[in-house]
C-alpha cells in the first residue's frame, strides 16, 4: 500500500489526537505541527510504525517569526521514507525566551551537526545534545545572527530601505 | 579496541603490566594540502593509527542564508555557485527549479534537455576531480594530470554558454540567458567523441591496479544502516548498496525521459566509492548523448526556444529594452527587485555532484525569501568522518577524506 497524505494524517491523529495541528499541503508536500514536548515521540512513531517508516532525516533547520509572540522560533524537520519515496515536513514552535527542544541525535546521527548549526544561528537549545556548541561562527559570539533582529545591512542607509524590498 | 576508542583522554588505558604508551594529538589542517580545503581534524594518534578524531569546520562561513534574505530570487544564483564549486551548474539549476516550483513556472522541453546536458557535464567534472584526487592521494599523479584537460573542455563548454568557467551563474528562472551557440554544440560533440576513450584509459589506470586496490579496499568503510542514519546521499550512499538517486526517485527537469542505471556498490569503502563515481560518469555520458539527440530533434522555431515565456522573472532581450516599453518596465522591475512572490513554502532537491542538494524556501509574499536554507550534502557527511576513520591508519584517513568528496564550499554556507 503506497503512502498518501491522508494515510499519514489519519495515523498521526489516531496516535496523537489533537496534538497534531496545522496540517497543510503546500505544493503537495505534507506538512504538520506538533507541540515541542512531543517532537521526539512523534519522530519515534514515524520511525517505528511499520506503515510509515520515516527513517531518513533529510534536513533540519529553524525559522524566526518575531511577530509570533510565544512561538517565535520554528524548528523544521524534513523526513523521508526512502522505501516509498515519500517526504514530510514536521514543525515544532518554541518561545524565544525558553527555546528548549529535545534533540533528535539519539534517533538520527545526522541531526548532530544540523542541530549545532541551528543552535549557532537561532539559539535553539537542543536538550540532551551531546555537544551543543557553535559550529560555523566563532565561539565568543554572544548572539544568534540569523534571528530577524539582526538585519543584514546598516539600518541608517536610506538608498536601500526595507520598503524597497517589500517589507515596509 | 573498543575500550580504547571510548577513552578520549590523553593517556590510553592499557591492561595492567603493559608498558605505558602515550598518544599524540595531531592537528591535520586547516590549510594542510591533504585536508582539501579549510577543515581541521584534531586526531588522537597512537603511532600512525587513529584512535579518535574530532572535526572542526567554520573557517569560511559566508552567511549565504542571511544574504539571501535581502536579495530577489535571481540574485541568489551567484550564492549557490559557491556551494559545491566543482559542479556549480547543478546548484544553479537546483535553485532555479526551486524558484520555478514556487512561482509555478513550467519550462519548455528543450530547456529541460539543455539543463540535463549541463547538469550531467557538471556531474562528470565533479566526479572526475574527485576520482583523480583519490588517485593523487594514493600516490598516482598521472591520472589527475591526464583527465584535467577534459575538465578544461567542460569548462570551455560552460564558457561558450554563459561566459564564465568556475562559478558559472548559468541559467535563469525559466531557462537560460541565451541560446547555446554552435561552438558550444561543437565542443560538446568533441567531448562526447573523445571522453569515452579517456575515461576507459583512466579506468584501466586505476581499477585493477594492485597498489590502488590495496590502498583503498577495506578502508573508510561504512555500512548502509550507518550511512542512512548519518544522512548520506549520492555516490557515498550508493557505494554502500542503497540505490537512492534523486534523479530517479523524484525526477526533475525531464530526467524521466532518459534511460540510465544507478550504479551501486556493496561494501561502502573507498574503493567502492571510486567505482560508483566512475560508473556514474559512464551513465552521465549516456544521458548527455540521449539529451543531445533530443535537442537536435527540435527544428525551425522550436530550435530557438531557450527560456519559458515569463516576463515577470526573466530579463528581456537588451534590444527590446531599448525599443519596447513593456520590456523596459519588466527590466526595471526585475532589476530593482520589485516583483512580489507568491506566499508559500517549498522544498526542492536535486542530485548534486555529491548527493541530495536541497533548497528549503519560505516566502511571506515579499520580494525576497523570508527564509532560505540549503541542505548541503558535504556538511552532513563530514560528521561521519570521525566514526569511519577510527582505528584506521593516518594515510587511509586522507584517502577517506578525498573519497568522500568533501568540498569546503558546501561545508559552511
Amino acid at each position: 500500500m503506497s503512502l498518501t497524505n491522508e494515510i499519514i494524517q489519519s495515523k498521526l491523529v489516531e496516535k496523537f489526537g489533537d496534538a497534531v495541528v496545522n496540517v497543510e499541503q503546500p505544493y503537495g508536500f505534507f506538512s504538520f505541527e506538533v507541540p515541542k514536548d512531543l517532537n521526539l515521540k512523534v519522530m519515534q512513531f514515524l520511525y517505528d510504525e511499520p506503515s510509515l517508516q520515516f527513517r531518513f532525516l533529510t534536513d533540519l533547520c529553524a525559522v524566526h517569526f518575531p511577530d509570533n509572540i510565544g512561538r517565535e522560533l520554528a524548528v523544521v524537520y524534513h523526513l523521508h521514507n526512502l522505501n516509498q519515496n515519500f517526504r514530510i515536513r514536521m514543525k515544532v514552535f518554541t518561545s524565544i525566551d525558553q527555546p528548549d527542544v529535545f534533540t533528535a541525535t539519539r534517533l538520527f546521527s545526522s541531526a548532530n551537526w544540523m542541530e549545532r548549526e541551528t543552535y549557532d544561528f537561532y539559539g535553539v537549545n537542543f536538550v540532551g545534545h551531546p555537544n551543543l556548541k557553535r559550529i560555523l561562527n566563532v565561539d565568543e559570539m554572544d548572539y544568534f545572527p540569523m534571528r530577524k533582529e539582526f538585519p543584514l545591512e546598516d539600518q541608517t542607509r536610506i538608498d536601500k530601505d526595507d520598503e524597497m524590498f517589500g517589507r515596509g | 579496541m573498543s575500550d580504547i576508542v571510548q577513552q578520549p583522554s590523553h593517556h590510553v588505558k592499557l591492561p595492567d603490566g603493559s608498558i605505558e604508551k602515550q598518544t599524540t594529538t595531531l592537528n591535520l589542517g586547516p590549510t594542510h594540502p591533504a585536508t582539501h580545503g579549510v577543515f581541521q581534524n584534531i586526531l588522537e594518534v597512537d603511532g600512525e593509527r587513529i584512535i579518535s578524531a574530532e572535526q572542526t569546520v567554520g573557517y569560511i562561513h559566508r552567511a549565504f542564508e542571511k544574504l539571501a534574505e535581502r536579495r530577489p530570487l535571481y540574485q541568489v544564483t551567484p550564492l549557490t555557485d559557491r556551494l559545491n564549486y566543482c559542479s556549480s551548474p547543478i546548484n544553479n539549476m537546483g535553485w532555479h527549479l526551486t524558484c520555478e516550483k514556487l512561482l509555478g513556472v513550467t519550462t519548455p522541453k528543450r530547456v529541460d534537455y539543455l539543463r540535463v546536458i549541463i547538469m550531467e557535464l557538471a556531474r562528470i567534472s565533479d566526479h572526475l576531480i574527485c576520482n583523480s584526487i583519490v588517485g593523487v592521494d594514493t600516490g598516482a599523479f598521472t591520472g589527475f594530470l591526464y583527465v584535467m584537460q577534459y575538465r578544461e573542455l567542460i569548462y570551455e563548454i560552460y564558457e561558450e554558454i554563459c561566459g564564465s568557467r568556475l562559478t558559472t551563474n548559468i541559467g535563469r528562472i525559466g531557462g537560460f540567458e541565451r541560446n547555446f551557440t554552435n561552438a558550444a554544440f561543437e565542443k560538446l560533440e568533441r567531448f562526447l567523441r573523445e571522453y569515452p576513450g579517456v575515461l576507459k584509459e583512466f579506468e584501466s589506470l586505476f581499477q585493477r591496479n594492485r597498489i590502488f586496490m590495496e590502498r583503498t579496499m577495506g578502508s573508510g568503510a561504512i555500512s548502509a544502516d550507518r550511512a542512512l542514519n548519518y544522512g548520506f546521499t549520492g555516490p557515498n550512499l550508493r557505494a554502500t548498496g542503497v540505490d537512492y538517486d534523486v534523479r530517479v526517485h523524484s525526477p526533475y527537469s525531464s530526467y524521466e525521459d532518459f534511460d540510465f542505471n544507478i550504479p551501486v556498490g556493496t561494501t561502502g569503502d573507498n574503493y567502492d566509492r571510486w567505482l560508483v563515481r566512475n560508473q556514474e560518469m559512464w551513465q552521465s555520458l549516456q544521458i548527455i548523448e540521449q539529451a543531445y539527440r533530443k535537442v537536435q530533434e527540435f527544428k525551425g522555431a522550436d530550435a530557438d526556444v531557450y527560456h519559458a515565456d515569463v516576463p515577470e522573472y526573466y530579463l528581456p532581450e537588451k534590444q527590446d529594452v531599448y525599443t519596447k516599453m513593456e520590456a523596459l518596465i519588466w527590466h526595471f522591475k526585475i532589476i530593482m527587485g520589485e516583483i512580489d512572490m507568491p506566499k508559500g513554502e517549498v522544498y526542492h532537491s536535486v542530485e548534486g555532484g555529491n548527493g541530495e542538494l536541497g533548497f528549503y524556501l519560505i516566502s511571506d509574499g515579499g520580494r525576497t525569501p523570508y527564509r532560505l536554507h540549503f541542505r548541503r550534502p558535504c556538511f552532513i557527511y563530514y560528521q561521519a568522518f570521525s566514526e569511519i576513520s577510527q582505528g584506521a591508519m593516518l594515510s587511509d584517513a586522507i584517502i577517506t577524506l578525498s573519497s568522500l568528496n568533501l568540498i569546503a564550499g558546501e561545508m559552511d554556507a
